[in-house]
């Protein structure tokens, strides 16, 4: 059972860096592009904490959630997303491609599905008793290599946990405009045993998980959760072109950090809120401070 | 005597035995069929858990042996036609490619996508092209094209167990039922190495006892045999004596052996399969004239004409370069320098 407090301190953690990018994005600390993961921190922490410390993360062009959940180094990061020698890659992947340990992440959608399949497939003929989870959105689906990855992985039996994270918004298109059928379904045609959560819980995705990372190690096959689940931000930086009133109501009733915060004594959790915020403004200034990515090319 | 296919197959024999990280993906490469061209024959008997057999998912299956080179192993692809390797593009270009550069240098992915690329097999438009120009001048990515000419099981051995890069390995269908020829081996012409590449070697072939060459031809994979069909042509009859340089990595391009000749002959002739817009010949004749100015006083390209490869033989004949059209491109070389 994760600790209650540690899960809320990484909730916050992501969500308080997500915001700082954001809002120095505005003031011109940042170059490039973001994806943000508000509102989603729950599936990263539910999933990740579940994980054993040799298992392999593969993750999207929304991974800095994963990634910190995963135990990366917050300035690496802002250093990365800052172009600084002291990032996550040395200033040439940028946000949406890190990898760290066994963290790995790009940002063409679709590709990581074959790519993590291999991963776990690679594993298992070395015999080296690991599962690999993969992330992807709703927006994903609609890439054809993602079912010859199915496929693959049903086949060939990767020990694979496929995370769906269906936060029902592919850039700007809503999954009515952009998905027939059922998800669930997709996957069951592969032979693919899929649950389903709706939820914004950290305590319910991580009892889930548990149990399907238990059930991949000892069957050696792959598993899914699609997450119903909802980002509270832009796809990118400023190009949100949902009601406000919609935004709203998820922030009021899909919030992570609310739902678990409330289980929280609020001394706890002013505690973890003030230490989190001290954190990530020192991490963000110390990446600031550090020098810019240079050598060879 | 050995066949290219023979070469070939042996060379993934051994490394299969010399390393049990090398596993081979492909569609219908088992025993008894053994792969479409039968260059994997015999390996799913000797090694069964390691040649995969795959359902037909070209990018699929690239994009999972990246992930597999990415975690220790070096996977092997086998794409049945080339044509089809316009399916590899995304993995091979946007992941394969990238990961080790874009990750800071702290990963390799030592994946090959070997695959039979040309025509004059009347498979017509979509089982006959050159299509290996596409993957020319992606950062990350190799090209490597084997002939019949040095040693192609080698190159192939090489490209699997000796360097850890993607790589995409070309071979003409053509080519596997041609005998190989080793340096020296040859009667009426000399092959010699040339160059510093130690992995992918280029050669340096010569009519033997023939004046100082006054004419370079550089082509590559099949190509290169029609190249020293017409080399021998232009010496015997028409007392035209040219050289022809062999390259084996395509890209990143390694132009010196090529400049080195032309920097001698002052005319360079390309020779490829493929069309000849934006093709190898193309970036050859570009490099050399960057480097070599007005020391190139003539140049031209052989290459195929620019439509769909026609089913018919007749048709497809007149769609690809031919030996008739190296000589006229010769001849036409040697009439400019002389006009």
């Amino acid at each position: 059972m994760p600790d209650a407090l540690a899960l809320y301190r990484t909730l916050v953690l992501i969500r308080r860096f997500e915001e700082t990018i954001l809002a120095e994005y505005r003031r011109g600390a940042f170059s490039g592009t973001t994806h943000t993961y508000i509102g989603q921190e729950a599936n990263a922490v539910g999933v990740i904490t579940n994980l054993q410390p040799d298992d392999i993360v593969v993750s999207n062009h929304r991974c800095h959630g994963h990634f910190l959940a995963y135990g990366g180094d917050p300035r690496a990061l802002f250093g990365e997303l800052m172009g600084r020698v002291t990032g996550v890659c040395g200033g040439r992947g940028g946000s949406q491609h890190l990898h760290w340990r066994n963290f790995y992440s790009n940002g063409i959608l679709g590709s990581t599905l074959p790519l993590a399949t291999g991963i776990a497939l690679a594993e298992k003929m070395q015999q080296r008793q690991t599962v690999t989870t993969v992330f992807a959105g709703d927006g994903a689906l609609g890439e054809g290599s993602v079912y010859e990855a199915f496929n693959f992985a049903s086949l060939w039996g990767a020990p694979l946990l496929i995370v769906i994270e269906n936060n029902h918004i592919a850039q700007t298109t809503p999954i009515a405009l952009g998905l027939a059928g059922s998800i669930a379904d997709r996957l069951a045609a592969f032979g693919i045993p899929a649950s389903r959560l709706d939820t914004a819980d950290v305590l319910k995705v991580s009892a889930t998980v548990q149990a399907l990372l238990a059930e991949v190690r000892q069957s050696q096959r792959p598993q899914a959760l699609i997450i119903d689940s909802a980002r509270f931000g832009p796809h990118s930086k400023s190009d949100d072109t949902r009601p406000i009133e919609m935004i709203e109501e998820l922030r009021r009733t899909r919030d992570p950090l609310t739902i678990h915060g409330n289980r929280l004594a609020a001394i706890d959790r002013e505690t973890v809120d003030a230490e989190v915020e001290a954190l990530v403004r020192a991490a963000f200034e110390q990446a600031l401070s550090d020098p810019p990515a240079g050598g060879a090319l | 005597m050995t066949s290219v296919l023979e070469a070939l197959n042996n060379g993934l024999q051994r490394a299969l035995a010399d390393d049990s990280r090398v596993v081979l993906l492909g569609e219908d490469i088992l025993d008894p069929y053994g792969g479409a061209f039968k260059v994997t024959r015999g390996l799913s008997t000797a090694f069964p858990e390691r040649v995969l057999t795959t359902p037909v998912s070209e990018a699929g299956m690239t994009g999972l042996a990246a992930g597999m080179a990415l975690r220790g192993l070096r996977p092997v692809v086998e794409i049945m036609f080339g044509d089809f390797s316009t399916l590899t593009v995304d993995p091979l270009v946007n992941t394969a490619a990238k990961l080790r550069w874009m990750y800071n240098d702290q990963v390799s992915v030592p994946l090959v996508v070997r695959t039979p690329m040309g025509g004059r097999r009347g498979y017509g438009p979509t089982h006959s092209q050159s299509i290996e120009k596409l993957f020319l001048g992606v950062p990350g990515l190799r090209v490597v094209a084997a002939s019949h000419f040095g040693d192609p099981g080698e190159l192939l051995y090489r490209t699997i167990l000796r360097q850890d890069d993607p790589l995409v390995f070309v071979e003409h269908k053509l080519l596997y039922g041609l005998q190989v020829i080793d340096a020296g081996a040859a009667s009426d012409f000399e092959i010699e190495r040339t160059g510093s590449a130690e992995l992918f070697p280029a050669y340096r072939l010569t009519v033997r006892g023939a004046p100082s060459p006054t004419l370079t031809l550089a082509a590559y994979g099949y190509m290169a045999e029609l190249a020293r069909q017409a080399l021998v042509r232009l010496a015997y009859e028409r007392e035209l004596f040219a050289e022809l340089i062999i390259l084996t990595q395509l890209a990143p391009l390694d132009a010196a052996p090529v400049l080195e000749s032309a920097n001698r002959t002052g005319r360079l002739l390309t020779i490829e399969e493929g069309t000849l817009s934006a093709g190898w010949g193309a970036e050859v004749l570009a490099r050399c004239s960057e480097s070599l100015g007005s020391r190139l006083a003539a140049a031209g390209r052989v290459a195929a004409i620019e439509t769909p490869i026609p089913a018919a033989a007749g048709l497809e004949r007149r769609t690809l370069p031919e030996v008739d059209d190296i000589l006229r491109a010769a001849e036409k070389i040697g009439a400019q320098l002389h006009a």
